[in-house]
């Protein structure tokens, strides 16, 4: 137990999990595809080293004290030599770990400024995050897109940077945006609003949750970003911005759907819905999920969703409509014409 | 009625004893029995707490399971974090501070008897306050029942327009009566210490315990003074209109996070502090050694309780603070780092040299030592604050944090059970049961606190009731929950052994460890008001002087 105790805490396990991990699925925090998440693995790596030589030593030193200072038989009830201590060793042991401290300190301060301080370079592309119980809003306003839940940036190229620099807003309580393969988490609160960059450098879907306890639904506040070529994130970019699709097949559901309280709630681009309780639907089906990533967005789980979102995700504050068996499959079959 | 005698009926007088028995126990100011009262109230709590920490390791055994309903889920750690925190591991603390402190600086009670009864009602009567939330939190509004917001209650959602019923009132009302009666007892704490020493007890010579828990009680002044404040602001908002944590009415979140963080991270030292007084107590006695650097310890124990005062925004590293509020705080926590680190060595080089008998208490003495080594220095890697943009928030800093409440407390607090049962009781803990409890809970605490720190780092956050498949969490879940109820069993173990050695155990007598403090010098259990005659000491081990006069202590001090 303890030898597998010293290689967890020299970090080699942890190495060692990444491998067979290391897929577009992952979640973890040392399969950085991002500056941010890097310079983190970096530092931790550095960080995990000096700890782990620490243990080594302070547990080399307890284990051989109880070794070779257990009790014996032999000792006859005699006391051991009575030593009350040593100014030269306590002075030892109180500065090797001041200068460890400071160094540590140094390296971490380096790696604070490098990711809090980064200035926004004029490629950026500017993203509004907005933590809502329990989704994800995402609004592009240089772009005009407004979308949910999957989050479109492009790859970033070391040589010609084009990073994404997210606001960090919340309509209700607080959340915390955990994408671990690109950056570190940071809070989206109330009235105060925050900032986070990342720059990925390889394509594909990046798994995240929210991290900061924001209701009865908080485990199912899922993310994906999806770090897109620059020719499919511009053509991404171009399909969002065309308001929904009026498909004339789709007519009855539409009219359910402006007649009921979803309207109330949804915003679709270019007809009279303008909520912004609930997520823009304008383009539904370019998404791969639905409810913040707790289904798959196919026919089924879209009609399941609206009669009775409790049955997916207990507590969401999406009410359950209650439509006759028709309304519910004209609506769904509109839903199905909104790529 | 005639001027006949009566006749009380036989039955009726052997069921005074018993009645008398329950006055005297609920108006007792004698700071023995009210230490005894805290320390069963902190072990019933334990097992209410401990059952809700089983619920939550079933329902995440595996990915989407269905044990319990999300609302459920969030109310069990809530009410876990909580009761865990205000109602077991502070009570049991002042519960052995209540009854050590008098005994080994040579008092016959506390400073103040009945503040000190007053406190402990107060403690008590706030965790159960806590609990009527299951039966009457749902009252008018029809929503909630027992508090479900996290035991930090983050603005906005402790706020009316997210917690609607009176589950959060509860919560409140619950930590702010209890803090009234942690209040007390370090005032009566730090009387006690100041002003009954016996005569010969300077300050430089009190033992260790004494000692860490002056600075305890320092720091709970200074620590739950805050969080008394913030909730009664948090009341203000509900009730009277006010917008001090009320975000959609210009109120702040982030206040409340500095209110409750500075009173939670001192708070952690609160715990652990006692714990340390529990060490340098044990590891001399069963090392047969004094305790090395004695006015280091002491030197280390003042500057954590400094230090610990300036570190409480490493909890808030994920606000998006700026920069240099990130390395102030970095650099804050790391040097905590230090006088604790001292701490270690100081034990250890008690140790060398030394004859280790290892006794129960000693066994969980140095599970302590292990387990709050790595402890530190997971804590070392938190604070650099990236790496904790990371590990925040996620299973991670839940494995981090119960290896100091669980690997480190807990182990202490054991240490401490085995060592002064027999003074309390005046019958001996079996060490063969000990046994079995120390090595089954070391199994299990490894089992599931060793492993919970993986999903953290795969990103798994903390607080959620259940999770996705495919993210290779699952199967280390599993083993966590395992690990968990291979504890519960030795926790029942321990109950076993606290009964049956109660009635069974060996006779103690005065001194069962060959200790040196004064509570070792007088009669198992102590009689009332303690000593008989008021003790002279003359060094900090009085009663190594009293056996060995050919060579005592206070030569060379």
């Amino acid at each position: 137990m303890q030898i597998a105790l010293l290689l967890f805490w020299s970090g080699k396990p942890l190495w060692a999990v990444e491998p067979g991990d290391s897929t577009a699925q992952s979640t973890s925090i040392f399969s950085s595809a991002s500056t941010p998440a890097k310079s983190i693995t970096d530092l931790s790596a550095f960080v995990l080293v000096i700890t782990g030589i620490i243990f080594l030593v302070v547990f080399a030193m307890l284990l051989y004290s109880v070794v070779r200072f257990r009790g014996r038989a032999m000792d006859g009830g005699r006391e051991p030599a009575q030593v009350y201590g040593s100014m030269q060793i306590e002075l030892a042991w109180t500065i090797i770990p001041i200068l460890i401290v400071v160094v540590l300190f140094l390296a971490t301060a380096r790696v604070i400024h490098a990711i809090e301080d980064a200035p926004e370079p004029v490629g950026a592309l500017d993203v509004i995050a907005i933590g809502h119980q329990y989704w994800w809003e995402f609004r592009y306003p240089k772009l005009g897109i407004v979308t949910a839940n999957e989050l479109h940036i492009p790859v970033s190229n070391l040589s010609h940077p084009t990073p994404t620099f997210l606001q960090l807003l919340s309509a209700d309580a607080d959340h915390s945006f955990w994408v671990p393969q690109l950056a570190g988490k940071t809070d989206l609160i109330p009235n105060h609003p925050n900032r986070m960059w990342m720059d990925p450098q390889r394509t594909g879907v990046f798994l995240g949750q929210c991290g900061q306890y924001c209701g009865t639904q908080h485990a199912k506040m899922l993310l994906r970003v999806s770090v897109d070529g620059p020719e499919d994130f511009a053509r991404w970019v171009r399909a969002q911005q065309i308001p929904a699709i009026e498909d004339a097949g789709a007519i009855a559901g539409r009219r359910v759907f402006e007649r009921n309280a979803c309207m109330n709630c949804h915003q679709m681009g270019g007809t009279p819905a303008n909520g912004r309780f609930g997520p823009d639907l304008t383009h539904l089906m370019s998404r791969a999920t639905i409810a913040a990533g707790a289904a798959e967005n196919t026919r089924d789980n879209l009609r399941l969703w609206i009669q009775n979102p409790s049955a997916i995700k207990p507590g969401s504050l999406m009410p359950a409509m209650k439509l006759s068996d028709a309304d519910l499959d004209a609506v769904v079959s509109y839903m199905e014409t909104l790529h | 009625m005639s001027s006949n005698v009566i006749t009380v009926p036989v039955g009726q007088t052997e069921a005074r004893p018993w009645v008398d028995e329950l006055h005297q126990w609920l108006t007792t100011v004698d700071h023995k029995r009210l230490g005894i009262l805290y320390i069963v109230s902190a072990l019933l709590f334990l097992a209410v707490g401990g059952v809700e920490a089983l619920i939550i390791r079933i329902q995440l055994m595996h990915s989407h399971n269905n044990f319990v309903s999300p609302q459920v889920f969030n109310q069990m750690f809530t009410m876990h974090g909580t009761t865990m925190i205000f109602f077991v591991a502070m009570p049991v603390l002042f519960g052995f501070a209540n009854y050590l402190v008098p005994l080994m600086i040579g008092a016959r009670d506390m400073a103040f008897p009945r503040l000190n009864a007053f406190s402990f009602w107060l403690s008590f009567l706030g965790g159960l306050l806590l609990y009527f939330s299951f039966l009457g939190g749902s009252g008018l509004y029809g929503a909630g029942s027992a508090p479900d917001v996290g035991w930090w209650s983050y603005a906005p959602l402790g706020a009316r327009a997210f917690s609607p019923g009176h589950s959060s009132d509860y919560w409140t009302l619950a930590l702010l009566v209890s803090g009234f009666g942690s209040i007390g007892t370090a005032i009566n704490i730090i009387a006690t210490i100041l002003c009954l020493r016996c005569p010969g007890m300077k300050i430089n010579r009190m033992p260790l315990l004494v000692w860490m828990n002056l600075v305890m009680a320092g720091m709970v002044l200074l620590a739950i003074t805050p969080l008394s404040a913030a909730q009664i602001m948090l009341l203000i908002d509900r009730y009277l209109g006010g917008h001090f944590f009320d975000t959609q009415a210009g109120g702040s979140a982030v206040l409340w996070m500095h209110f409750f963080w500075i009173f939670g991270h001192p708070e952690v030292y609160v715990l652990i502090i006692p714990c340390f007084a529990f060490m340098s107590e044990i590891i001399p006695v069963f090392s047969r050694k004094p305790i090395f650097g004695y006015p280091v310890m002491v030197a280390a124990t003042v500057s954590i309780g400094f230090v610990s005062m300036s570190v409480w925004a490493h909890h808030m590293f994920t606000i998006g603070m700026n920069s240099y509020a990130n390395s102030f705080f970095t650099l804050t926590t790391m040097a905590v780092g230090v006088p604790t680190g001292i701490k270690i060595f100081n034990w250890i080089g008690t140790m060398w040299g030394g004859r280790i008998q290892f006794k129960t208490p000693m066994l969980f003495s140095i599970g302590f030592l292990f387990q709050f080594l790595i402890a530190g220095l997971t804590g070392i890697m938190m604070a650099a604050s990236p790496f904790d943009w990371q590990l925040s928030l996620s299973y991670f800093v839940v494995a981090h944090f119960h290896y100091v409440i669980v690997g480190g407390i807990l182990f202490a607090l054991f240490a401490a059970f085995y060592y002064w049962y027999p003074k309390m009781t005046g019958r001996m803990l079996s060490e063969r049961l000990g046994k079995w409890h120390f090595w089954l809970f070391l199994i299990g605490f490894h089992l599931t606190f060793d492993v919970m720190h993986v999903p953290g780092i795969l990103g798994m956050p903390r607080r959620i009731y259940t999770y996705e498949p495919g993210r290779g969490w699952d199967t280390l879940n599993l083993i966590v929950s395992i690990g968990a109820f291979i504890q519960a069993v030795a926790i029942l173990v321990f109950v076993a052994n606290l009964i049956i050695s109660y009635f069974k155990g060996a006779r103690a007598g005065n001194d069962p460890w060959d200790a040196w403090t004064l509570e070792w010098s007088i009669s198992s259990p102590p009689p009332a008001y303690n000593f008989a005659t008021v003790p002279t000491v003359a060094s900090r081990r009085p009663l190594w002087d009293q056996k060995h006069p050919e060579d005592p202590d206070s030569r060379y001090e």
